[in-house]
């Protein structure tokens, strides 16, 4: 089972002997794995894995934001859109494969410092337009469509309102409130 | 009370699907007097327990059995198993459809008089016009609680409505108004005016909009002469050594197999499933299926050239607020060749949640390009584009050559090719809907290629000549005299105008035509 915990505030510090301290372009926060987690200290939440390596999580984390960057959207909500494969991984040995392997290939991609050492989103996006057409890069965005953006903790992000029926629909709240035009 | 019939009650009109063809003629029926058994595929949901979730309605309500698809249309690619989006549940495709109520305009009956012959295109005059659809036209409005006509009043518009009256205004088109929608205005028929929910694609829980879930099914259930069997898939339709149909093979709820017998069977599961049943149908007498000595069951599927425009402002839109799809611009809907094909289209208010925006929007896209664009999705304004398309032969329902669904019936391949009228009629579409929009001052505008089909049309078509198409001007079969078509796999041509209207229409009009056929015993 992956869980996604929130940590508790006295817990922010990231006390943990850190195994690799990893660097994402752009916002500058950080992911830190620690045995079999990934864990955001900045933003008090963290991720284990059941299946997939901590390391192959964190960086299918970058590859999700890649594929569908919101500068606007936390990580947090990346990491719970990704977490089904590692679910799926462990019941699947095949899918499981599949994500590792890709990911390994990525990290080969990218030399040394591997996807995650790509300072610009645009050195790893050429990656990504590399095994744009591979099995595994579908498999990642093919779910992230629904994963991603079916997340109802999202919607406020984008300004999309959700249900309305229980507040009497927008027939009181804006439905023509237009002033613009 | 809703009536209960006996398997082997051979008295019955068994009609196969509850929406708006199967719900319609089956509430006309049981209002004469007639004993139905309407058999539906899906499960039964009252309209509170809808849900606004679009992929949780989705769900609960759509047609998610496997489907193989093949040919140039970009749905093949985006969506290879979901052709078309259609509902399995009692209602069908009435309790996701968004109420668009429109009339044909007279030459669209006359498609092929009006156009001429078009290469590639099997084009046929229907064998009814509009003089003799109009009666049937203005009891349906009545039925459905249609806005803009019988005196009720039009949908207020909503803010996507406001930005496309403006657009419209700046480019000069004339005719631009919430359109004529099967939704309550007013409170009527004991249920809800509109509430402006924004859900009307995920069923609608005030009960506003028309369904036949809630009015013709409850309807005819209360004359004691209805019965709406759910979780009933048909699978086959027998007939006798003379040829006629004597019942039908359907799954029940618990996979089994029933054979409910019939007076007359109306086939009404839409313009996918209806041919499917009748390729499945065949036999040593039919060996190309019931009905089909034409050979066009299951050919000249159209599902009406679509596409999306949506276009991003610098200001608030909030699309998604109010009535989907309660705003119409008319004025392209003419026929007028000079603008590079035949037949028109209309262009209609549209919006999407943002869930299915991602899905839709721009299918298998990702990176910025894409990401940008939801970025702003409360500053999106967005239409549809609904036209004629052209049958085609090739453009074809068959059964698939191995797979088969659960009850080991063959599942459903569709073929369609765009054709060059189609993508001519697109483009510009796509060209004056941009326009439009950027004369509002939109800062990007997208042109979105089609979703999986919504309205699926014209696999059993209606022909004078039984040479030419499946069923004659009542939706009777040309072969077979108590086997009838009953929804929008009759149509001969697709015309602008979204269908079912026409199709409850026709549903009306054929009730008259078989309970005539039935007190003169000729049926
Ligand atoms: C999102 C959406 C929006 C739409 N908006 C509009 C609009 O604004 N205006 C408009 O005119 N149209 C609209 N449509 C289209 C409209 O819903 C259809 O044209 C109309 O419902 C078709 O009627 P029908 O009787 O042919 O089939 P349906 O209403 O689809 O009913 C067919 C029924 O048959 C059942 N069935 C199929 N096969 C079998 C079988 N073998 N055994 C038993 N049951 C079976 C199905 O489960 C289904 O319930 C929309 C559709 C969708 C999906
Ligand atoms: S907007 Fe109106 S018709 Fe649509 S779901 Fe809401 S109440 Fe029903």
């Amino acid at each position: 089972m992956v869980t996604i915990y929130e940590r508790q505030p006295h817990e922010r510090k990231p006390g943990l002997s850190r195994r690799e301290l990893l660097k994402r372009g752009g916002a500058g926060a950080l992911l830190i794995i620690s045995g079999g987690a990934v864990i955001s200290p900045e933003h008090a939440w963290g991720l284990e894995t059941a299946a997939l390596k901590p390391e192959t999580m964190a960086t299918l984390i970058q590859v999700a934001r890649d594929i569908y960057p919101h500068d606007q959207v936390p990580d947090k909500y990346y990491a719970i859109a990704v977490k089904g494969h590692d679910e799926t991984a462990a019941k699947d040995p095949a899918h499981k494969e599949l994500i590792e392997k890709g990911i390994a290939d990525l990290d080969k991609k990218a030399g040394s410092g591997g996807y995650r050492g790509l300072g610009w989103e645009e050195q790893r996006v050429a990656l990504l337009k590399e095994v744009e057409k591979t099995p595994f890069f579908q498999a990642v965005r093919g779910g992230l469509v629904v994963s991603l953006y079916n997340q109802k903790e999202v919607w406020p992000i984008f300004g999309y309102e959700g249900e309305s029926y229980s507040k009497g629909g927008y027939i009181a709240r804006g439905f023509n409130d237009i002033e613009w035009l | 009370m809703a009536a209960q019939f006996d398997l082997k009650n051979d008295g019955v009109v068994v009609i196969i699907g509850s929406g708006a063809g199967g719900g319609t003629l089956g509430n006309e029926l049981a209002q004469k007097g007639i004993d139905v058994v309407i058999l539906e595929a899906g499960a039964r949901h009252e309209y509170e327990d809808f849900v606004n979730d679009e992929w949780d309605s989705f769900a609960q309500l759509a047609w998610k059995d496997k489907r193989t698809t093949s040919g140039d249309w970009r749905v093949a690619k985006d969506f290879p198993n979901l052709p078309a989006w259609i509902v399995k549940s009692v209602g069908g495709s009435t309790t996701h459809w968004a109420g668009a109520s429109l009339r044909f305009q007279e030459h669209e009956f006359k498609a092929l008089s009006s156009y001429g012959k078009v290469k590639g295109a099997n084009l046929l005059d229907w064998p009814v016009t509009l003089a003799e659809m109009e009666s049937y036209y203005a009891k349906a409005e009545a039925k459905m609680g249609v806005t803009g006509t019988n005196d009720w009043p039009r949908l207020p518009g909503n803010n996507n409505f406001k930005v496309l009256k403006a657009g419209a205004d700046k480019l000069g088109y004339k005719e631009c108004h919430t359109g004529n929608m099967a939704i309550n205005s007013v409170e009527r028929d004991d249920r809800n005016s509109c509430q402006q929910t924004g859900f009307c694609f995920q069923g609608c829980k005030w009960g506003a909009k028309w369904s036949t879930l809630y009015t013709e099914i409850p309807k005819g259930e209360a004359t004691g002469h209805l019965e709406v069997r759910p979780n009933s898939m048909a699978i086959k339709i027998n007939h006798d050594a003379s040829g006629k149909v004597t019942g039908v093979v359907y799954a029940d709820k618990d996979g089994k197999l029933q054979e409910q017998k019939a007076r007359i069977v109306a086939v009404a599961g839409n313009s996918i499933e209806s041919p499917r049943l009748l390729l499945n149908s065949e036999s040593s007498k039919f060996p190309h299926g019931l009905a089909n000595s034409s050979g066009q069951v299951g050919k000249n599927y159209m599902r009406h050239t679509t596409g999306s425009v949506y276009a991003i402002f610098d200001k608030p839109v909030h699309m998604y607020r109010g009535t989907t799809m309660a705003g119409i611009i008319r004025d392209e809907a003419r026929h007028d060749p000079s603008r590079g094909f035949v037949g028109g289209y209309e262009m209609e208010t549209l919006s999407l949640g943002l869930p299915f925006m991602a899905a839709f929007l721009n299918p298998g896209g990702w990176g910025r390009s894409f990401t940008t664009a939801l970025d702003h999705y409360d500053h999106m304004a967005g239409l549809w584009i609904v036209g004629e398309d052209m049958p085609r032969e090739e453009n074809r329902i068959t059964l698939h050559a191995d797979e088969k669904d659960e009850h080991g019936m063959p599942i459903a391949d569709v073929h369609f090719d765009d054709h060059a009228n189609d993508t001519a009629m697109r483009d510009h579409a796509y060209s004056r809907g941009q326009a439009l929009y950027a004369a509002v001052g939109a800062t990007r505008t997208f042109p979105t290629p089609p979703y999986p089909s919504t309205h699926n049309l014209g696999t059993n078509r209606m022909s004078e000549k039984p040479a030419d198409g499946v069923v004659n001007k009542h939706g009777q079969t040309h072969d077979i005299k108590n086997l009838f078509v009953s929804d929008g796999s009759q149509f001969t041509t697709g015309g602008a105008e979204n269908p079912t209207l026409t199709i409850v229409s026709l549903a009306i009009r054929q009730a008259d035509y078989i309970a005539a056929q039935m007190s003169a015993k000729s049926i």
